[in-house]
């Protein structure tokens, strides 16, 4: 590998505060109970911030502050209106964004080439996308005059903390919602930076609320009766206990959940190519994406040097500082994380699996994890059903286009899936039997604000992006 | 003479296009006719037989299953004095004949009005399509027996999906005799299965069941079975259709249908 100099990028141009209330009517406010959790910076173990630990208490007051504003005057405003304070903030996140970008790699650890490259342009390009729908509902195709559905509780996952953020609020907002939102614990802090850019917006106090918390302070927000909608990103577990705690309800539910996605690689794809979209789908941002290529199904006849080129690749993967601008695999988001991915990476050693690391060296403290393959994996594998969040390939083989269809099916996600061949007639039969919201045809891990992503199966139900994204923040 | 003794018919459920009587061997007393009394495994085999007939009628082409659902149209218009004679309203057998009509249009419709090209900002071909979600347990509604019954069903297969159908306890008759219409119709077996008898026998069954996609529970009444089913659904997070008020002669609109669908995104990079 060649020697690069260490070319970190600045974190002077942030400024973290020592402690955050809770963003509620348009305010910082401190928790009812006083409660507060610390904020680490994964790949140093630094504490960066003392985060408020919102409780029962603090939701309601939040959802209150939200029905408000959604009654008096977010719910009132003419489209036009809505659309120009979204523009606002799209433009606020553009001129913000390097600082965002920093803070998300330091909160979350994910390179700062990725948050820089592909978070914030992304969430900008969200805000934008969004902000246009909001004088034109009545051309969505979802009847001359969609209502919004009112107070929408969004709880959201450590991955993509403030894309995911957007992902939530952009629609909500521009549908006509307000929205109380749950940052996750351990990425608290660009959601907290994103409120301080509601106000520079002037946006209307209560139309944003962002209570931070633990599993606790989610599932109250979740559970609480005021609220409308219910719109999750995580785990498929956690998924489940939203779908029981809002049955026999009226709360309207979206779930974006787990994935265990099959990268199929046909003998007729380009090699190069495809061991790109490979490292792409399981190593992008630490494998810590729902989405994640996860399981490699590549046909038999092309494997051996399918997985030659790819330890090849892996081998120039630079693991390390997430600040540094040369870096392609940072931290990884937390301890428990951490402790999972061993587990579960334990595990395919145990059951049989031949695992695989390029040699690195990994920093001292701080979270990290070597980007690891296994070959010889069965379908019977703990590697092959549940899913690892995290730089770990589960490496299958098949003989006809049939097996790796049933292959690439035989799970109870259906997220996303990806396909390698040269072949387009092949591209499209093997893309109309995958059960799977997105599908990559010689490309991975891709989006943009106008593009539908939601699951099949457990991977959970609606769809964020596009028009579509639309119908989860409309009464229809 | 004597006067001619009629033939009476025998009403059983209807299972991957055949009339078993249930496997248990019981029936129960509805309008004044002994109707199979259908068990949790009648319910699991009616599953079974849905989920067979998906591949081939979600892989047939739109244009062939609009035919279908045209033919039962025509099938229906036919039947109309034998459901008058069951008691349903001739307005009503009118409607839900064409409600058929409507919905058999709507097959090769609904992917270019739901779906289509997204404008990404990249070199990249990108084209959402609806897919049907596979197979779907609908508790119809008490009434109206036939309308209210062509109504949810319908929408569900039109797009791809097969059904497992728990019919109204109360008024069974019009379901059985809807099986008749549908299996002299050219639709594949499997593809609508109608279980007769107790909803709290079935319909648990078919809300835990890990090999349904979605459930449908329009004709539950009673807000606590349909929180306890919607629970229970959670499981394989089923997509759930909750309970509400509904005028069935009103523009039925699309959400019957979309609701059944599922948005798959094809990206393609474009290139030399």
């Amino acid at each position: 590998m060649f020697e690069y100099a260490p070319a970190p990028e600045s974190r002077s141009v942030v400024d973290i505060k020592p402690s955050y209330g809770l963003f509620v009517d348009g305010t910082f406010v401190d928790p009812a109970d006083g409660g507060s959790f610390k904020s680490i910076n994964p790949a140093s173990e630094e504490v960066l911030s003392e985060i408020a630990e919102g409780g029962a208490q603090d939701v309601d007051r939040a959802v209150r502050a939200a029905r408000k504003a959604y009654d008096k005057v977010w719910g009132p405003m003419p489209g036009r209106d809505r659309a120009k304070y979204l523009y606002r903030i799209a433009r606020i996140v553009q001129e913000r964004s390097r600082e965002l970008a920093v803070l998300e790699t330091l909160d979350n650890g994910k390179p700062i080439k990725e948050s820089r490259d592909v978070d914030l342009p992304l969430v900008a390009a969200h805000f934008f996308y969004y902000a246009g729908w909001a004088d034109k509902l009545g051309h969505a195709g979802f009847g001359p005059a969609p209502k919004p559905l009112g107070v929408a509780a969004q709880v959201i996952p450590w991955n993509f903390p403030l894309l995911m953020l957007a992902w939530k609020i952009a629609p909500a907002l521009a549908a006509g919602n307000t929205v109380v939102l749950k940052p996750a614990e351990t990425t608290p802090l660009t959601a907290l930076l994103f409120a301080e850019i509601c106000q520079q917006a002037d946006l209307p106090a209560g139309v944003v609320n962002i209570v931070t918390g633990a599993g606790d302070t989610g599932r109250a927000l979740v559970e609480h009766p005021g609220v409308d909608k219910v719109a999750f990103t995580g785990s498929t577990e956690v998924g489940r206990a939203i779908a029981r705690a809002v049955a026999g309800s009226r709360k309207k539910l979206t779930l974006e959940l787990g994935g265990k996605a099959a990268n199929i690689v046909f003998d007729d794809a380009p090699v190069d190519q495809a061991v790109e979209g490979i490292v792409n789908g399981i190593f992008f941002n630490q494998g810590h994406v729902c989405c994640a290529g996860s399981r490699l199904l590549v046909q038999e006849s092309v494997a051996e040097t399918v997985l030659e080129s790819l330890k090849r690749r892996m081998a120039q993967l630079r693991v390390g500082d997430p600040l540094d601008k040369n870096t392609d695999v940072g931290a990884i988001n937390s301890a428990a994380q951490l402790a999972r991915i061993k587990e579960l990476s334990d595990a395919g050693a145990a059951e049989g699996a031949q695992r695989w690391s390029p040699p690195c060296e990994l920093p001292e403290r701080g979270f990290w994890f070597a980007p690891t393959i296994f070959t010889g994996v069965t379908q019977a594998h703990r590697i092959a059903r549940e899913e690892i969040f995290g730089p770990v390939l589960s490496v299958l083989t098949f003989r006809t286009p049939a097996e790796a269809v049933e292959k690439a099916n035989n799970t109870p996600y259906g997220l996303s899936a990806g396909i390698w061949t040269e072949k387009g007639s092949r591209i499209l039969w093997t893309a109309d039997r995958l059960r799977a919201g997105v599908v990559w045809a010689n490309t991975f891990n891709k989006f943009d604000p106008t593009s539908p992503f939601g699951g099949y199966k457990e991977s959970g139900y609606g769809r964020e992006g596009g028009r579509h994204g639309l119908e989860a923040y409309l009464n229809v | 003479m004597s006067e001619r003794v009629a033939v009476r018919k025998t009403y059983k459920l209807f299972i991957g296009g055949k009339f078993p009587r249930s496997e248990s061997g019981r029936s129960y007393l509805v309008q004044d006719s002994n109707v199979s009394l259908a068990s949790r495994k009648d319910a699991r085999d009616a599953v079974v037989a849905a989920r067979a007939a998906v591949q081939g009628w979600a892989g047939a082409t739109a244009y062939n299953r609009g035919q279908i659902l045209y033919r039962v149209a025509e099938m229906l218009e036919g039947r109309r004095e034998q459901f008058v004679a069951l008691g349903v309203p001739g307005d009503e057998v009118d409607a839900a004949t064409d409600r058929w009509v409507w919905y058999a249009g709507w097959s090769d419709k609904l992917p270019q009005v739901y779906g289509g090209a997204n404008p990404v900002a990249g070199p990249y071909f990108n084209l959402s399509a609806p897919e049907p979600t596979g197979v779907v347990a609908v508790v119809a509604p008490e009434a109206p027996a036939l309308l209210g019954l062509v109504s949810v069903i319908a929408p569900a297969i039109v797009t791809g999906n097969t059904v497992v159908v728990a019919a109204s306890p109360a008024a069974p008759l019009a379901a059985v005799t809807l099986a008749e219409v549908l299996a002299t119709s050219d639709l594949p077996g499997g593809v609508v299965n109608i279980l007769t008898g107790r909803l709290a026998e079935t319909v648990p069954t078919l809300a835990a069941h890990m090999d349904v996609n979605a459930i449908d529970l329009t004709g539950v009444t009673d807000p606590e079975l349909a929180a306890d089913l919607e629970g229970r659904a959670a499981e394989n997070l089923k997509r759930v259709l909750r309970p509400a008020a509904h005028d069935w002669s009103a523009d039925p609109g699309l959400g019957r249908m979309t609701w059944l669908l599922e948005t798959k995104t094809v990206w393609h990079p474009k290139g030399l």
